[in-house]
């Protein structure tokens, strides 16, 4: 059996990343992070910044770096032949064990982002590495959508076999992994996305949350250590949103994958550890939840939705009311208005 | 309705039928349906129907389905039966103008048509008790001594795995854009055979287009899931020849002995 | 003049082991003028309510006119009538296949049998009332439009049928805000300016509430609420739970302040007149604070 043991080899990868000086500004957002917003960053896990001796503005961050976006520009032709700049210099660094939100509407490049984080395209300009491999690199490919998982926007058209568990078997099946290793993965799976008793179920009778679990179990078999998801929720109804990003959560919380969850509906962006906003092929802004939220004008403009307290609250303030900023929840709102 | 339509699906179930290998499984339908064209008296006939009802009878499926899975074809039978009842010489029965019936029409018919069930209905059941994934895994097997002919024994098989998994997502599309169509005032069921044809562009033209896009996606999908050819690839449930497979290749063996023995040495 | 629903029933599968009875006995009347939004969790027959409207499913039992013509009738009038129900399915671009956006809008005019000024006519109006300038767009091809563009096309060809009703199913599943806004901005349009009557399934609830001037809720087949949508989401919040639909985010707002003790009204439909009630409730709260 041809396996390749991926995990072992990557271990050199990893560890800590060497960042720049370019680099200072996300480092004082992370401690911004730290200080300013207690209560959200009790809940991820502590950076740590250490001075590097090597060189004066250069660092070093205990924290894993999952993926890596720097300077990246996706340039493709369209059906008339002339070029469409779909991504235009973008800077991310997603670390590892974060869910990181990536908001923006149709059109702004947000998926374009995502496909090259598992190789499906590959950037024009810049680079992507993926737990150090350079997705540019043929030789990383396989080893880096081993580890970078993908869910789709439409759960249909990522189900390849007619019962589910075999479904769930294709990706390990594809990885060369011993028959008695898959089963106890497929398994383990379908029971981290709660749906093992549809293990012999045929998909197509499937709930849209549900179809949309069997593809993140699908995923996890692999044994990812982080996973993109590309809208996953656009197409369900509000209980299948709910089963899909309660199950993403969790995973993140109890599991410790990285997840990366492309959407634009606000009140599943709001539940991440950080958002990405993006507009035209450009990163616009980047923050935790509350401060991307708290500019409400800025998200309206772009026209996307904010959570409805926030947009209260900047009424309110507009219309002459004393209100401190950064109001993002009904609790909130609550807190300040009923004293 | 559309979503009516059983063919090529599969029931689960823990029977002995549903346990053997499907290599096995193929093997025995292809053996069987051979055997049904070797017979020619009444009596073979009785062999194989009863032999038939055993085997559906052991792999427990519902008896609805043995018209759900002949109902599809009707016509073809119908047809085949009308030819030999209608072209085949011999004891006029009936006649009107050139147009006659004859004895040996009506008993080459009855054949025609009695093998024509058996052969669906048993295929069928090949496919209602192996899932679509085992199905094609028996296949790719099967075609794997011609891989040195060029034959490419793993792509048919993953095609096949797909077009099974895509029908009846397909079947509730046609279903869904057919509905749409006739919002807006489309007919589909009036009209000579020529303008019905036409009346169909506005259904088939989306369900391609939905079909290219859904073929499209699932390749990135199957991408981003390390597919890369059947190099190298392992199977969940790897396929292993069981008592079962011996006893049920020993069960067609035996019938089909019999059948050629009913018809040259009796 | 109105569609009205007598006690229908209708069941999938029939004696089938699939037997799943998706309809149970649903009496309502759509009256000309309203604006109905239809509420149910995924499975509730929602979707099977709204195909009885246009005669695609006939009830297993009951009776469904259209200004008092039964749609079951074989008759040219049933037929007629089934036209004057305007239906917009789930991701209606799907049904998209004409070289060009005007060819695809005639669609529906040309099967009703108009001349073909009659037909360039309607699709010129349709085309106007969807946002999409006929001269620019008449004869591109629909498939190298944006998502959003296409679906008002697909919307556009069944504005063409000039219907009275127009039942919509999640018009704007799938859109970012900004083409949902433009969706909505248009259903509205066609309500208000060309007086059509609208039936809208819908799982936002924020639009539902912005825009239906009466709400039905579907659950297991049954219509379990029937009034306007500000009296369902401020005194049915227990109902609609079970059914397992959302409440509008504006009133879960607004029931969180008034149960922190804040006196505000719950009466609200967007957050325009959330900022006011909150700006009269603290106004009062000075007042009494100054006593």
């Amino acid at each position: 059996m041809g396996k390749r043991d991926t995990k072992q080899r990557n271990i050199s990868h990893r560890g800590k990343k060497e960042v720049g000086c370019r680099e200072e500004q996300k480092i004082s957002y992370q401690e911004e992070k730290q200080t300013n917003y207690q209560e959200e960053a009790s809940n991820t896990k502590p950076i740590q910044t250490i001075k590097n001796s090597d060189s004066s503005c250069e660092y070093k961050i205990d924290k894993e770096v999952m993926i890596d976006v720097s300077h990246m520009s996706h340039v493709y032709t369209d059906e008339m032949g002339n070029p469409v700049h779909a991504l235009k210099d973008v800077d991310v660094t997603i670390y590892k064990g974060e869910f990181v939100a990536i908001i923006g509407t149709n059109g702004s490049g947000k998926s374009t982002l995502a496909k090259h984080f598992n190789v499906l395209l590959m950037p024009s300009e810049g680079t992507v590495k993926v737990l150090g491999m350079d997705t540019q690199d043929p030789a990383h490919i396989w080893d880096i959508r081993q580890h970078v998982g993908m869910v789709f926007q439409n759960p249909d058209n990522q189900i390849v076999a007619a019962v589910v568990e075999e479904d769930v078997a294709f990706g390990p099946e594809n990885l060369g992994i011993e028959p008695s290793e898959i089963r106890r993965r497929v398994d383990e799976a379908l029971k981290a996305v709660n749906m093992s008793q549809y293990a012999l179920h045929a998909p197509h009778l499937l709930s849209g949350g549900q179809k949309q679990r069997i593809a993140i179990a699908g995923v996890l078999a692999m044994k990812p250590d982080c996973i993109i998801l590309d809208e996953p929720t656009a197409m369900l109804d509000p209980r299948g949103r709910k089963e899909v990003l309660d199950t993403v959560r969790r995973l993140n919380k109890e599991e410790g994958i990285t997840v990366v969850y492309i959407t634009h509906f606000m009140e599943e962006a709001a539940v991440a550890d950080r958002i990405v906003v993006m507009k035209n092929g450009v990163k616009l802004q980047e923050g935790t939840p509350r401060q991307i939220f708290e500019q409400v004008d800025t998200l309206k403009q772009l026209g996307l939705d904010v959570p409805v307290a926030a947009e209260v609250a900047s009424e309110l303030i507009k219309r002459g009311h004393a209100l401190p900023k950064g109001i993002i929840t009904n609790e909130e709102l609550g807190d300040v208005l009923c004293r | 309705m559309l979503s009516n339509i059983t063919i090529g699906q599969y029931f689960p179930g823990q029977s002995f039928i549903h346990k053997m290998d499907p290599r096995a499984k193929i093997l025995a339908t292809m053996i069987f349906i051979v055997a049904i064209f070797l017979a020619e008296t009444v009596a073979s006939y009785a062999v194989i129907a009863g032999f038939t009802i055993v085997t559906l009878a052991v792999s427990r499926l519902p008896w609805r389905l043995v018209w759900a899975s002949i109902k599809p074809l009707w016509i073809i039978i119908v047809f085949t039966m009308g030819i030999h009842v209608f072209t085949t010489p011999g004891t006029v029965l009936w006649q009107y103008g050139w147009l006659h019936i004859s004895e040996e029409g009506v008993r080459m018919g009855s054949m025609m048509a009695a093998r024509l069930v058996f052969l669906i209905v048993f295929s069928s059941l090949l496919t209602y008790t192996t899932s679509p994934i085992r199905l094609t895994d028996g296949i790719e097997h099967l075609l794997a001594p011609f891989k040195r002919f060029g034959v490419p024994a793993h792509e048919l098989a993953m095609m096949m795995t797909i077009a099974l998994r895509f029908i009846p997502t397909l079947l509730e599309e046609t279903d869904r854009i057919m509905k749409a169509q006739e919002s807006r005032g489309a007919d589909f069921t009036t009209g000579s055979i020529v303008k019905r044809a036409k009346h169909m562009i506005p259904l088939l033209v989306p369900l391609f287009i939905s079909a290219f896009r859904r073929a499209d996606e699932l390749a990135v999908a199957m991408e981003a899931r390390c597919y890369r050819g059947g190099e190298n690839r392992t199977r969940m449930k790897e396929l292993v020849i069981t008592g079962y497979d011996y006893i049920g290749m020993a069960c067609i063996i035996g019938v089909t002995l019999l059948l050629i023995v009913m018809r040259w040495f009796v | 003049m109105s569609i009205v629903l007598d006690n229908i029933s209708y069941v999938y599968g029939a004696h089938t082991p699939y037997e799943k009875k998706a309809l149970d006995g649903v009496t309502l009347e759509i009256h000309e003028g309203e604006f109905l939004g239809i509420i149910g969790h995924t499975g509730s027959g929602k979707s099977t309510l709204v195909q009885h409207l246009n005669g695609l499913l006939h009830p297993a039992s009951g009776k469904v006119t259209v200004n008092d013509v039964d749609l079951a009738d074989k008759t040219e009038e049933a037929r007629n009538m089934r036209h004057t129900v305007g239906m917009v399915f789930q991701y209606p671009e799907h049904q998209l296949f004409e070289e060009t956006i005007a060819k695809d809008i005639a669609f529906g005019p040309r099967n009703l049998g108009l001349s073909g000024e009659e037909v360039d006519e309607r699709v010129r109006e349709a085309m106007k009332f969807v946002g999409l300038d006929y001269d620019t767009y008449a004869e591109r091809s629909p498939f190298h439009l944006s998502g959003g563009q296409m679906r008002r096309v697909a919307i556009a060809g069944v504005v063409a049928l000039n219907p009275s009703y127009l039942i919509l199913d999640e018009p704007s599943a799938g859109l970012d805000p900004f083409g949902r806004e433009e969706i909505f901005d248009e259903i509205i349009r066609l309500h208000k300016e060309k007086g059509i009557t609208v039936a809208l399934v819908s799982h936002n609830m924020e639009d539902i509430s912005r825009m239906a001037t009466r709400l039905i809720v579907l659950d297991g087949g049954h219509v379990i609420l029937d009034d306007e949508p500000l009296t369902i989401f401020m005194h049915h919040r227990e109902e609609l739970q079970k059914a397992g639909v959302d409440v509008p985010p504006v009133s879960v707002l607004m029931e969180t302040l008034k149960h922190r003790g804040l006196p505000v009204s719950t009466e609200v439909r967007n957050v325009d007149d959330a900022v006011m009630a909150i700006e009269k409730a603290l106004k009062e709260q000075e007042v009494h604070h100054a006593e």
